[in-house]
């Protein structure tokens, strides 16, 4: 179990390695000048020239993928203006655009964005699986196939859409809610429930579609097993042969997509927090494209892969956890 | 009146391609300490009614009819919640391949466990001490300790004990053992046969033995029911099943067990064909195009009319066309053939 860790822990960050790797080389090949973009209006040629060496882009790529990635370790320092900018360890580089070290930007947008997965986890999670149940006991029937036209249709829905739909009919229709305004938990929870619940409503409509299919497809396929007609034969009430042998049955595929689910949206929903003006890491990103900004860009997409490896290695390791069958070794 | 009595058991399915009729008109009785044999090929219907009997099918997705009365109560006619509170206690079920019957995330602990508290009252603890000493009682070695194994880490045999001492628990008066070797190696089959030979001893309960081995009848089996396409064919002591069988497909069956006292040379003797399609059942007696002696009944009945099940002997009943000398003679043939001409 410890090698096993410990393996799938060097392995993860051979991975990291790789894709930062990939991630700058990427960027670098954009036909964008960074040093362009960083000079203003007000830019000649000298100045150019100087943001170049500022920059580091004089250097050859191999050689500015090193310092970005010693800086990731011991971080580093910006020579512009009149004081060294230090960029301290884990170091991502530094906005110049926007003035402002990326860590620090990225650690801004992450509460708005993990505030708005995991409250749309919760939604999606429990009505997901709860109609896929459901749907599954009244096989066939109109109720199934109802729920699963239903989802279908949430499934096929454009988040954009939805959320358009839901701010003319909520906010601006009924006025049951102000116009989203994004607000810490800690600071206003009120506030702050009437500002995430439509972005949950969006995105949970969405995911729990897949979630209802899902879990459908695997409660039908368990409950054919065998060991279901033993837990029947034992007497037990059809509750518990649902919900404890069934339902166990079926839930290793829900886990693992779940887990990748969730740290996909670690990443930023971007077209949902764009709809909301949710100052998350979607937002971030989105912005940093449209108005290049070359280190929050490669920033950014180095947090949010690193969710999605570490979610990886957990949902592999829960796996353990819910079949006893699978050995890590 | 026996304690198990089933008369008439009809069981169909609807399906896209048309209704199955798994089970027609079957009927048979069980006594407490004796066991009856159920035989017959795949799809003969065997399993579907020990199904029926332990109100394991659907009702809403089977059409059912006919009685099962089990010590004077008719299960069919009774709430499917209060069958529910039968199953498990006074009638038990052993299935086919214990790997897939016991569920692969749960310990044994727990599957047995939660199997003696559905239906006793008893704390986990005392539920778990009643699990050991079963597991003791079925032959599993260090039941204390293999108690809190998974299923994957038992053997197959050591699996099946678990499923015989899950069945057990509630001390069934009623046991059905639904092929509960065929899916594991030989020498493992004859000590599982051995167990059921012993708890049909100790226990007195009634025991439905559901297989497709007539070797494996002899040893275990007071009577014999032969079911052919939904229907029995053949039903008898197994005596008498044994010293004059006379449906043609109960010859085959037996033609066909291999046997280590029989020339080696000579091949098996399979039925030809197939065992008919459960919608479309061929008219008459179903199983005269495997027969190789329905030419020899007059005016071809054998394709036109379902021949009755009717009294050959003393508790002997038979569904088929052919006279009875002509049967007798058949059935004579056959054993002298099997016993390689000693006879």
């Amino acid at each position: 179990m410890t090698g096993y860790v410990t393996r799938r822990v060097l392995i993860m960050l051979l991975m990291l390695l790789v894709l930062t790797f990939a991630v700058f080389i990427l960027f670098n090949l954009l036909p964008a000048d960074v040093a362009r973009l960083t000079c203003g209006k007000t830019c000649t040629p000298q100045t150019l020239e100087a943001n170049r060496i500022k920059l580091g882009l004089d250097q050859p790529v191999i050689m500015q993928f090193w310092y970005f990635f010693k800086g990731l370790f011991v971080g580093r320092e910006y020579y512009g203006g009149s004081a060294p900018i230090v960029c301290p360890a884990p170091c991502l580089g530094y906005s110049f655009t926007r003035e402002e070290l990326v860590t620090t930007l990225i650690a801004q947008r992450l509460p708005a964005t993990i505030w708005l997965a995991l409250g749309a986890f919760v939604f999606w999670m429990i009505g997901g699986i709860s109609l896929g149940i459901y749907s599954a006991l009244r096989r066939g029937k109109w109720q199934d196939k109802s729920v699963m036209g239903v989802s279908l249709i949430g499934y096929s829905l454009p988040s954009f859409f939805l959320g358009l739909v839901l701010i003319y009919v909520v906010i601006i229709q009924l006025k049951l809610l102000p116009f989203p305004k994004y607000v810490s938990p800690f600071e206003n929870p009120a506030a702050f429930f009437q500002a995430m619940l439509l972005p949950w409503i969006v995105l949970a409509i969405l995911y729990a579609a897949f979630y209802m299919r899902l879990t459908r497809s695997q409660m039908l396929d368990a409950m054919g097993e065998d060991f279901i007609r033993t837990a029947r034969a034992k007497g037990l009430p059809e509750r518990t042969v649902i919900g404890r042998h069934a339902l166990r049955a079926g839930l290793t595929p829900i886990v693992t997509a779940a887990g990748l689910d969730l740290a996909g949206l670690l990443g930023g929903a971007i077209i949902t927090e764009a709809l909301f003006s949710l100052p998350g890491i979607g937002s971030l990103a989105l912005s940093s494209v449209t108005n290049p900004d070359q280190p929050v860009i490669v920033g950014t997409v180095l947090v949010t892969s690193a969710f999605i490896i570490i979610a990886n290695l957990i949902v592999d390791l829960l796996y353990a956890a819910i079949d006893p069958r699978v050995r890590l070794a | 009146m026996s304690f198990l009595e089933v008369s008439n058991l009809q069981v169909s399915f609807p399906t896209e391609d048309g209704i199955v009729h798994a089970v027609d008109g079957v009927s048979f009785n069980v006594e407490r300490g004796k066991v009856l044999a159920v035989v017959g090929e795949s799809g003969s219907g065997k399993s579907v009614t020990s199904q029926a009997v332990m109100g394991l099918l659907n009702r809403k997705a089977t059409k059912i009819s006919g009685s099962v009365v089990l010590d004077g109560q008719d299960l069919l006619a009774m709430d499917e919640k209060d069958v529910r509170k039968l199953r498990g206690g006074k009638m038990a079920m052993i299935f086919q391949d214990p790997l897939s019957s016991l569920h692969p995330y749960y310990r044994i602990s727990k599957q047995l466990v939660e199997a003696v508290r559905v239906h006793q009252n008893v704390s986990k603890s005392d539920a778990r001490k009643q699990a050991i000493a079963m597991l003791d009682q079925v032959g599993i070695p260090a039941p204390e300790r293999r108690i809190d194994d998974y299923p994957h880490q038992l053997s197959g045999g050591m699996r099946q004990r678990v499923m015989i001492a899950m069945a057990l628990l509630n001390s069934p008066s009623l046991l059905i053992a639904d092929e509960p070797t065929t899916a594991l190696d030989v020498t493992v089959q004859a000590q599982i046969i051995e167990l059921i030979q012993q708890i049909q001893q100790v226990s007195d309960a009634a025991i439905i033995f559901i297989t497709h081995d007539l070797g494996v009848v002899a040893e275990i089996a007071h009577d014999v029911l032969v079911m052919y396409a939904g229907r029995v064919v053949e039903y008898a002591h197994v005596e008498t099943l044994y010293g004059q069988p006379q449906m043609p497909y109960t010859l085959g069956l037996m033609a066909s067990i291999p046997r280590l006292d029989r020339d080696p040379h000579v091949r098996l003797d399979p039925i030809p064909g197939n065992p008919p399609s459960l919608i479309n059942l061929p008219s008459g007696c179903s199983f005269h195009p495997r027969c190789t002696f329905s030419d020899q009944v007059a005016g071809g009945r054998c394709s036109v009319e379902l021949p009755e099940l009717l009294q050959a002997g003393e508790g002997h009943l038979v569904r088929c066309h052919l006279p009875i000398e002509i049967r007798k003679s058949l059935s004579a043939e056959t054993l002298a053939a099997l016993q390689g001409g000693v006879l």
